[in-house]
This record gives structure tokens, sequence and C-alpha cells, in this order.
């Protein structure tokens, strides 16, 4: 099923969490929300489930206003960040309970409900704990719990909070793979919020970056990446290193560095700055123009590829990553002066008018 | 069995290794503690029953079968039995509002649920009268449609609703406040019905707290002495609960009727306290 949001603003007192917000989640895509907490991303989740409701703006389920829906008739399933599993019941009737909550006429008979159960139990490769009580389980556990119940009452959209913020490093890659597989199997319309660039990038089919209430790009994770639509992308998906300075006729003059700017052709000069990933800036002992001199200060040569700190003559601090091979060739000394130049250099202006 | 508020249910302490204090000081401590104990809660007690039973069995038994005793342990159960159901369903609906919900006014309701305890019980009894008596604000209306209030049943049982009505709300509040509405929630996404969410979801989780706020509402409500007394008018097998009665026992010279009677309220005390003690025990390992 698709989800068209459209205009979808919501404020909390004088706070504004949703600002006119629209998208469109495609049938059996898998979109993530991405951006830092308090950006309204989980708001937005709320009420795509119907467990809170837009001020302004409409939800669309398969083109149909699903406003007047409450949360039970929406047939979402909603996997809550911190699991949110029924403490009293077994993990079986956590699963089982949206099918034993139907009304008689609709309810399936036991042994239906047992079976299905069963079956998402085996999905989830849970079915041998289907006697265990939610505190007995780990969290990874807990997480496919939730996901099996949520999955029970066959939804046509599957909601996810923050799914795999409680839990630790590993646990975490080992469920977002398997939950990609999952997908892949199922191929069930989901969304999820997440504040972990790598996570959103690693697992969604598109990615929708949010701050401060508004869309600030929705793409996929090529795209996002490799070009961000503004500074906060640029800053939110990795690490940077930020040249700062300003544009004016059709070049951005960002200290020692000047690149073309043809979006900017006025004379009048405008603030600036100019954003590299430590992947894009090269190390070199001459000086091959379009770059700066700076001396190396640490060097972190864990793994296969080589982290560098050095410090620009404006006493700016560069992160640098290059290849292990390269690094071996060059062999720098710390104190060393050397040549860093960008290959790849994005303009953002600063501040709009 | 008056005034205790709120609750006591502590988290079963793990003492750390190497803290412990030496042993004189904790033998004192001990002993300090037992002796206070044995001296204010055993004696008393024990005193109790030595002087109901001190005519021997025979004797307790007719003071205890007496009809103004029969009548009066009748309208303790009765109030208490009224009191202590609605009691339960006010504590949950302010319990339910507190716990889930954020609205303009809630710490004051917070605040007012804890008034009975605040205030003497006599004076609660005397708002009653204020308000239902002959000269109270609704004294006149009452009088003229033949309703007795004050002096009557409906007024012990006024009073004994007011005193215990914070315990239950007191008790579950935090346990619902800690679970949040998160399951409420759950169980709403998977198509439950607020009915459905309520008894399949909300009540399991804060039962063990409701049946502990149960148990001192109906503590409360059974050895409500002040406000009582001062609605009730002492009409002998009409008025007076238990309390009531070995107050009057007790004022006649009638020591040994007094004790009696007031064995049977020690009776009900420690069944409420062997059932408060099977709770906690059910609700720490659930």
């Amino acid at each position: 099923m698709s989800i068209d949001i459209q205009h979808v603003s919501k404020s909390f007192g004088s706070f504004a969490a949703l600002r006119d917000v629209s998208f469109q989640v495609r049938a059996g895509e898998l979109v993530a929300l991405l951006g830092p907490s308090g950006c309204g991303k989980t708001t937005l989740l709320r009420i795509v489930a119907g467990l809170a409701s837009a001020d302004r703006g409409t939800v669309l389920f398969d083109g149909e206003d699903a406003s007047g829906r409450k949360a039970g008739e929406r047939r979402v399933g909603f996997v809550f960040q911190h699991y949110a599993l029924f403490r009293h019941m077994t993990v079986f009737e956590n699963v089982a309970f949206g099918l034993r909550v139907r009304p008689a006429a609709t309810r399936p008979a036991n042994a239906v409900i047992t079976a299905k159960v069963t079956e998402l139990l085996k999905l989830v490769q849970l079915d041998y704990l289907g006697d265990r009580y939610p505190t007995e389980l780990s969290g990874g556990q807990r997480q496919r719990v939730a996901l099996a119940r949520a999955l029970a009452v066959e939804p046509r959209v599957l909601l996810l909070d923050e799914p795999f913020g409680a839990l630790d490093a590993k646990v975490r890659q080992e469920l977002r793979r398997w939950l990609r597989r999952l997908h892949e199997e199922i191929h069930l319309t989901s969304v999820f919020v997440t504040h972990d660039q790598e996570e959103a990038l690693e697992l969604a089919d598109r990615v929708v970056i949010m701050n401060e209430g508004q869309v600030e790009q929705d793409g996929t994770p090529e795209d996002v990446f490799e070009r961000p639509a503004s500074a906060f992308v640029m800053n939110f998906l990795g690490s940077v290193n930020i040249f700062h300075g300003r544009v004016e006729h059709g070049r951005a003059l960002l200290g020692p560095l000047s690149v073309d700017y043809p979006e900017h052709r006025a004379p009048d000069s405008r603030p600036a700055a100019g954003y590299a990933r430590p992947h894009e800036l090269e190390i070199a002992r001459t000086d091959e123009g379009g770059g700066l001199w700076a001396a190396l200060t640490t060097t972190n040569p864990a793994g296969a590829i080589v982290r560098l700190e050095l410090k620009a003559e404006d006493g700016a601090l560069l992160q640098v990553e290059v290849a292990r091979d390269r690094f071996e060739t060059l062999a720098p000394r710390t104190g060393e002066r050397l040549y860093v130049r960008p290959r790849r250099l994005r303009v953002f202006v600063t501040e709009q008018p | 069995m008056a005034g205790h508020a709120g609750p006591l249910r502590t988290a079963r302490a793990t003492t750390a290794r190497g803290l412990t204090e030496p042993a004189p000081v904790r033998w004192l401590l001990t002993a300090v503690a037992l002796g206070f104990l044995g001296l204010f809660l055993v004696v008393p007690l024990a005193a109790v029953f030595v002087e109901a039973f001190g005519k021997g069995l025979n004797a307790y038994l007719s003071a205890v079968s007496e009809p103004d005793a029969y009548a009066a342990l009748k309208l303790t159960l009765i109030a208490a039995g009224i009191a202590v159901p609605l009691n339960m369903l006010f504590g949950l609906c302010a319990a339910w509002a507190i716990g889930k919900f954020d609205f303009r006014g809630k710490n004051l309701l917070t605040t007012l649920i804890d008034l009975p305890f605040a205030v003497s019980p006599v004076i609660s009894g005397m708002v009653f009268v204020l308000m239902f008596g002959r000269q109270g604000v609704f004294g006149p209306w009452l009088s003229a449609h033949d309703i007795k209030i004050i002096f009557a049943v409906p007024g012990i049982v006024l009073a004994t609703l007011f005193v215990s009505f914070p315990f239950v709300a007191r008790e579950i509040i935090p346990v619902m406040e800690a679970s949040g509405s998160q399951e409420e929630e759950a169980a709403r996404v998977l198509g439950a019905s607020g009915f459905q969410t309520f008894f399949r979801v909300t009540l399991p989780n804060i039962k063990w707290g409701l049946l502990y706020g149960v148990i001192l509402c109906n503590a409360r409500a059974m050895g409500e002495f002040g406000a009582v007394s001062v609605v009730s008018g002492h009409i002998r097998g009409l008025t007076n609960t238990l309390p009531l009665h070995v107050e009057i026992l007790y004022n006649e010279y009638n020591f040994q009727g007094a004790f009696a009677v007031a064995s049977l309220l020690a009776f009900l005390a420690l069944i409420t306290l062997l059932l408060k003690v099977i709770v906690e025990r059910r609700s720490i390992q659930a």
C-alpha cells in the first residue's frame, strides 16, 4: 500500500513539531525517516499510525484519506522504540493479541491463531521461546517479538520507531541485515524512524531527511549522500571539513580555496561555506594547486583506512581519510607540512537573503 | 490503622557486602527496633486478647454474639462493603486520568486526593454535619423530603467513603505513571477497543497495586472512628459501627465486652495484614 503525506503540520503548544511536511511512500518500499532528535520524525510516524492527529494536512493510504480512521482500523503494524510488549503475557500471547481482540465475527478459530502465531514466531526465529515472558528475553529478541506481533494483524504498512535504538552495536548490525532480508521476502511497505545515518543509508530504498519539522531532502541513499541538497544534509550524513568564505561573481572564495560557483553570478558577495568529506581530501608533498598547506598532527592507522588530522595555517583542523597503501607510499611524519587538496568541494550559501 | 499514607513497598534492599555495621551496633539497632515494636504493637494487641478472654470463652462468645455487637459488625461490613468498591472505582478513574493524561489542574487533583489524609477525621465528620445536618446547607431540603443522612446509615457510609478514598488512587498512580501508555497504544494499534485495552492490558499491569490499595482502603473503612463518630449519633443497634460500639461498652465500664468486640476488629485487622503480606509476595514475584 502506498502512503501519501500531504502538507502535514503539528504543534505542541508553541513548539512546531511538523511544518508542512509532504512526501510519498510507494507500495513495497522501505523508507527511512532520518533526522536529529526533536526533528519531528517520530511525531510524523505516530500521525501515520493514527496515534496522534495532525493539526493540518492529510495522510492518504492508497489515495484514500485515513484521517477519520482510528489507529486500530488502519491496519498498520507499529513497532515501538522500547517494544511496548505486554509484560504480563507470554511471547505467544503477545503475538496472538491482535487476533484475539478481533470482534467474534472476524476472529479466527483458536487453532488458526495457534498456527498463525507459530508461523510468525518461526519467521522471526523465536518459535522456541513462545512460552517465555518479555522480561526473560534479550533486547534483540524482544524487538523481534514486537515485529512478529505487529505482523500478526496482516498490516498493510509497517511502521518502526527507532527499531534498533536500544540495542548494542553488534545486535543492531545483525537485526538490520535480518530486517532487510525480511523486507525483501515479504515486500511490505515500511517506514522506519532513525537518527543513525549509517542505518538509514544501509537499510532503506529511500531516505527522507528531516530537520526542525521540515523535509530537507528526499532521495535514494546515493542521492542524499552524493548530492546533498543542503548544508544540513551534508553535515548530518557524516563528518565533514568546512571551509568558510563567500560567493561572488560566480566564484566561491573560501579562505585558501576558490572554486567556480555558477549559481551566483551577481557581483554582491554572500557568506558561504565549502564542504568536503574526509575521504574527498587528498594529501601530497608538493603544491598541486587548488589546495592548502597544513601540518600533520595525529595519525590513526587502525584498519584499511588511515585517519589523519592536520592543522591548517589559519588554525583550522582538517580530517582526512586515505587508503592504507597511499599512506604507506607517502609515509608522512607527524609535524610534517603536507599539501591538502579537495578532490571535490560542495558549496552552500549559508545565509539566504 | 489510621493515617498510613502512600506505598511502603520499598524494593527489597540488597545490602552490599563490606557496608555492614559492626556486630554490637547491629545488635543494638535490632534490639531497639524489636523492643519498640514489642512495647507499642505486640503488647497492646496481646492485651486486647487477654482482656477479651479474661472471663472465659463463654463470656467472650456471649459478648460477641450480643445483638448490638452483631448489629455493629453488620453496619461496619455494610459501610466498608459500599465504600471500598466505590473508592476502587474512583481510584481507578483518578489514577487513569493522572497516570495516562496531561491536563490542566492535574496537580490540583493529585493534591486533592490526599485531602482526607490531611484533615483530621473529626473535621471530615463535621463537614458532613454542616452539609447534611438539620442546620446544614441541604438540611431544610432533606427534612422536607424526609431523607435522613446525619445520625443514620447514609451519613456513616459517606464519612467512611471520605476518609478511605485516597488509598486505591495513591497505590495505583505510581504504577500507572511508571508503566506509561505505550502498551495501551500498542493494543490500540493492534485493533483492541478501549474496553479490551483496559481489561487485557491496563488492569493486569496494575492488579497487584490495585489489590494492595483495596486492602488498605478496607482496613481504614472498617477501623474509622473519628469521622463516623461525629455523624453517627451512637444509636445502639442502628448507627453504631464496631469502633463506636467498643467505645460505648468501654464508657459503661463493660471492659470485658469492650475488649471482646475490639478483638473482632483486631481479627479483621490481622486478616487484612495477612492478605497484604500475601499480595506483596505475589506482586514481587509477578
